[in-house]
């Protein structure tokens, strides 16, 4: 019988770099700076590193293809390296991969490094078209952009659950602005300033019914964690923290070429979460997760999130952002660094910043006195690649 | 007997009025006729809108049985890969077809419309498809700029189940050089009006008639109608007139609603003359370019039943008026625009790909399952239904002629446009099926979840480094 990952493997140190618009630094730099944090953090050598994962998505930006950049950057000195691409979870399969590779007993310390250098295109946004199909993306698909692919979703989710263009976008403001609360207070996040709802309602629009303060940081940066077995993990330090659930759901195709999926949430989401919540153990996410840093790539996807993991009902989410729920003081903070809304979101990267939020906030050590929750236990980490008709989501769990 | 069996048209949705145009750029000081072209889309050509010309005359036909497509036009994107093959994958005719361009010449459609009567009466084709479209690049402030409109005409020719049968013709053929343009140049030269005017337009066309009429002892007063091509208004009047024919039988040359389409005028007017005829009507066709080609037709009584059209009345119904002339020049890539560093990536389109899936691309098809019944777009091996799965049980199906609605949209202002926002969203076809497609001829206020759409083939990009006009699919309101 298949047993899981939970408690198998923990987190004994990590790094992440500040994220933004890094004009100074290229992604050598980041991957140094991420890493020389998370190996001070571990209180190892590098020696002791046996393998490791490397997340990167957009390759042709940065650093090129394959897993030599890394090697390179850090010196790793001839061990294996494995570089990983899933779209926007790219960084959470990175530390899968270094997971299920201590977890299998091949080795006793891996490293999972994400970075993505985003600021090198000459053009805000993501680079390029839909990477989705191949040679088929010129032939057939629309120039879909991932502000109009998301934005498709706001339109349908307003129409599935009969709200307003004008209520709709009230109720993703909210989001936001929770999020700008929680990016001002961190001295590591890309977007530092707070804005009312006001403005965000004002914004300019990037793909109706989406505006500007609806879309998250295109920035550059690059995260580490370095794990191990978790019967050896408090040899390290006395507060490791433990892998509890990593899952991944794809797309089959069901949700953009079969007229079933209502377009009002992502399907892989809802899947990810009930084979994480299963591998972790957990019977009610609304109260076991203390807190989440979910894929905000956009606020309609956040807010959609809630609802696929469970964290709100069906249709429901609204009620719960109105009331604070998910506010860094309520019952359930989502995305207490800043989210990819102000955090930033260079896309390797991301599913380890987020990690590295809830290993730092778990440990107590949410750099300010401001940000730190109280006695959080279960935190959950959730990316989504690709565009809601087709896509991947990760959902990772991790607890002390 | 050859003759017409069906006929269709296409005028795209935008008008340009001629004051819009001269206040834009004062052709010569002088105040130009009152009146509107029409003008194709951004993402419009001679190519796209011969398919929907070809769509409207093919509603109802039986497009297997079509063993022939002739394009007749001035304008073809392609100087070299044939670009009736093209309009022939898109309208999902046969590959066992003969395919041919007729160009280089506003002649064009009428001598493509008499090699298709050739080959049916010759016995070599039974069925044949002749679109002429037109969508020709002027100069700005030239007079071409106010006189050429944008459209399409398709005739099917067979010898059963005629509309009208095909009588007899009348050539004439002058190396008139009124307007050349060379290989490789974008725009036409003209030699001084009045020489066109005096040597060529009211001489050749009186000529082309006369030889008709005295070649097959007919009269003026024989024709219901007499469609002739009307560049010169006051000329076309007094041609009519010297050739004693009363302004009743003159044709309407829609050289102020849709302006003159060159290829494609003779056999729009046609299709107009079409609509409004009765059985027993004889109806001549008369084209100008390097000479004239005069035809003729008599209308039968299968004309009432001729299924329905949208031709040319319903297309000059449904129209908007292109308010900027700006907005004229970006369509027409006549104006440098920018579109950012995101827009000037090469597209590199993969040929090889586009051939193998041409059907999914060009022919808009798709696969349905025989197990379970889904229709599935882009055509995939295993079936996309999540309670079904079965593999290699798929057979051949086509959404380009399927309505569909609106699951959802977007208008995006970050993706590169010529006509910004850039309208998308995922269509759900009737019967099944659901894909992402470009919205076109649309406006985003207008566009809504639930509302009808039904397929536009377009020319998606021109990829200028590698000389490639990419066309597929878009997703439009149903027009009426």
């Amino acid at each position: 019988m298949e047993e899981g990952i939970k408690d198998k493997v923990a987190i004994i140190g990590m790094g992440c770099t500040k994220f933004g618009e890094l004009w100074d630094k290229g992604a050598e730099d980041l991957m140094v700076d991420a890493f020389q944090e998370c190996i001070e953090d571990a209180g190892i050598e590098k020696k002791d590193i046996k393998a490791a994962w490397f997340g990167v998505h957009f390759e042709e930006q940065s650093v090129g293809k394959g897993a030599t950049s890394l090697a390179l950057a850090l010196k790793l000195p001839f061990i294996p390296v494995t570089r990983v691409e899933n779209f926007c979870t790219t960084g959470t399969e990175a530390l899968r991969g270094a997971c299920y590779a201590v977890a299998s007993g091949a080795y006793d310390i891996a490293l999972a490094l994400g970075v993505e250098k985003l600021k090198d295109t000459g053009y805000g946004g993501l680079p390029g078209g839909p990477g989705l199909m191949g040679t088929r993306n010129a032939l057939i698909m629309p120039k879909l952009t991932a502000p109009g692919g998301f934005a498709m979703m706001a339109t349908r989710y307003f129409a599935v659950y009969g709200l307003s263009p004008e209520d709709g976008k009230k109720m993703l403001a909210k989001v936001s602005a929770k999020s700008h609360y929680n990016g001002a207070r961190n001295p590591k996040a890309h977007l530092r300033r707070e804005v009312t709802e006001e403005q965000i309602l004002n914004a300019p629009i990037i793909a109706w019914p989406l505006g500007l303060f609806d879309c998250c940081g295109v920035s550059d940066g690059s995260a580490a964690a370095i794990v191990t077995r978790a019967d050896m993990a408090k040899k390290f330090r006395p507060d490791p923290v433990y892998i509890k659930a990593l899952q991944v759901a794809l797309s089959s195709g069901e949700e953009l070429m079969y007229n079933k999926w209502d377009g009002a949430h992502v399907e892989t989401g809802y899947r990810a979460g009930i084979l994480a919540y299963k591998e972790a153990g957990i019977k009610n996410p609304r109260k076991e997760v203390s807190m989440a840093e979910v894929h905000d790539c956009f606020s309609i996807t956040e807010a959609v999130t809630m609802e696929d993991l469970q964290f709100s009902p069906r249709g429901k989410v609204k009620e719960d952002i109105e009331a604070g729920r998910f506010n860094i003081d309520g019952e359930q903070p989502i995305q207490p660094d800043g989210g990819l809304k102000c955090f930033g979101h260079p896309i390797g990267a991301s599913g380890l910043r987020m990690v590295y939020e809830m290993y730092k906030q778990l440990q107590g050590k949410a750099q300010l006195p401001e940000r730190q929750l109280k006695n959080p236990k279960m935190g959950l980490t959730h990316n989504m690649g690709g565009f809601p008709a087709m896509n991947v989501v990760s959902v990772a769990i991790v607890g002390l | 007997m050859a003759g017409i069996q069906s006929y269709g048209a296409y005028i795209p949705r935008y008008r340009i009025n001629h004051t819009t145009i001269f206040f834009a750029v004062g052709f010569l000081g002088t105040f130009p006729p009152p009146g509107e072209n029409a003008v194709a889309n951004h993402d419009e050509d001679t190519l796209s809108m011969a398919v929907a010309a070809g769509v409207d005359c093919l509603n109802g036909m039986r497009r297997e049985k079509v063993d022939g497509l002739y394009l007749a036009t001035t304008s073809q994107p392609y100087m070299l890969r044939q670009n009736s093959a093209i309009i022939a994958t898109a309208l999902d005719l046969q590959p066992n077809i003969r395919t041919a361009d007729f160009i280089g010449s506003t002649k064009s459609g009428t001598t493509a419309l008499l090699s298709a009567f050739d080959a049916v009466n010759g016995g070599t084709s039974s069925n044949v498809l002749v679109c002429a479209s037109d969508c020709r690049l002027n100069k700005l402030g030239s007079s071409q700029e106010h006189l050429y409109g944008d459209g399409a005409a398709a005739i099917l020719v067979g010898n059963d189940d005629l509309i009208a049968t095909y009588e007899g013709y009348y050539s004439v053929s002058y190396d008139f050089p009124d307007r050349w343009k060379a290989a490789g140049e974008e725009f036409e030269h003209a030699w001084e009006d009045r020489f066109i005017r005096d040597a060529g337009y009211t001489k050749m066309i009186p000529e082309a008639i006369s030889g008709l009429l005295k070649k097959y002892n007919l009269n003026i007063k024989d024709f219901a109608k007499i469609v002739f091509p009307g560049i010169y208004s006051r000329e076309h009047v007094a041609i009519a007139k010297r050739l004693g024919a009363e302004p009743t039988q003159v044709q309407d040359t829609m050289l102020t609603t849709v302006g003159d389409t060159g290829s494609a005028s003779p056999l729009m007017m046609l299709v107009a003359a079409l609509e409004d005829a009765k059985p027993g009507d004889k109806i001549m066709v008369v084209s100008f370019g390097n000479g004239s080609d005069a035809l003729f037709f008599q209308v039968t009584e299968k004309i009432k039943k001729q299924g329905d059209r949208r031709g040319v009345k319903k297309h000059l119904a449904s129209k908007k008026e292109l308010a900027s002339y700006e907005k004229y020049l970006a369509f027409r890539n006549l104006a440098p625009m920018d579109f950012g560093m995101r827009g000037e990536i090469s597209i590199r389109t993969p040929m090889s790909t586009l051939f193998r899936e041409r059907k999914a691309i060009l022919s808009l098809y798709g696969s349905k399952c025989k197990k379970c019944g889904t229709p599935q777009y882009p055509p995939q091996r295993v079936c996309v239904n999540p309670d079904c799965g079965a593999v290699d049980q798929m057979e051949d199906y086509r959404f380009s002629d399927k309505r569909g609605v609106v699951f959802t949209y977007t208008g995006d202002n970050l993706a590169a446009s010529i006509d910004p926002p850039s309208i998308y969203g995922l269509v759900d076809f009737e019967n099944g099926g659901r894909f992402w497609f470009d919205f076109t001829d649309c406006d985003l206020d207008s566009v809504k979840v639930g509302m009808p759409v039904e397929m536009s083939f377009r020319r998606r990009y021109l990829d200028e480094p590698t000389g490639v006009h990419g066309y597929s699919w878009k997703a439009t309101p149903v027009r009426a």
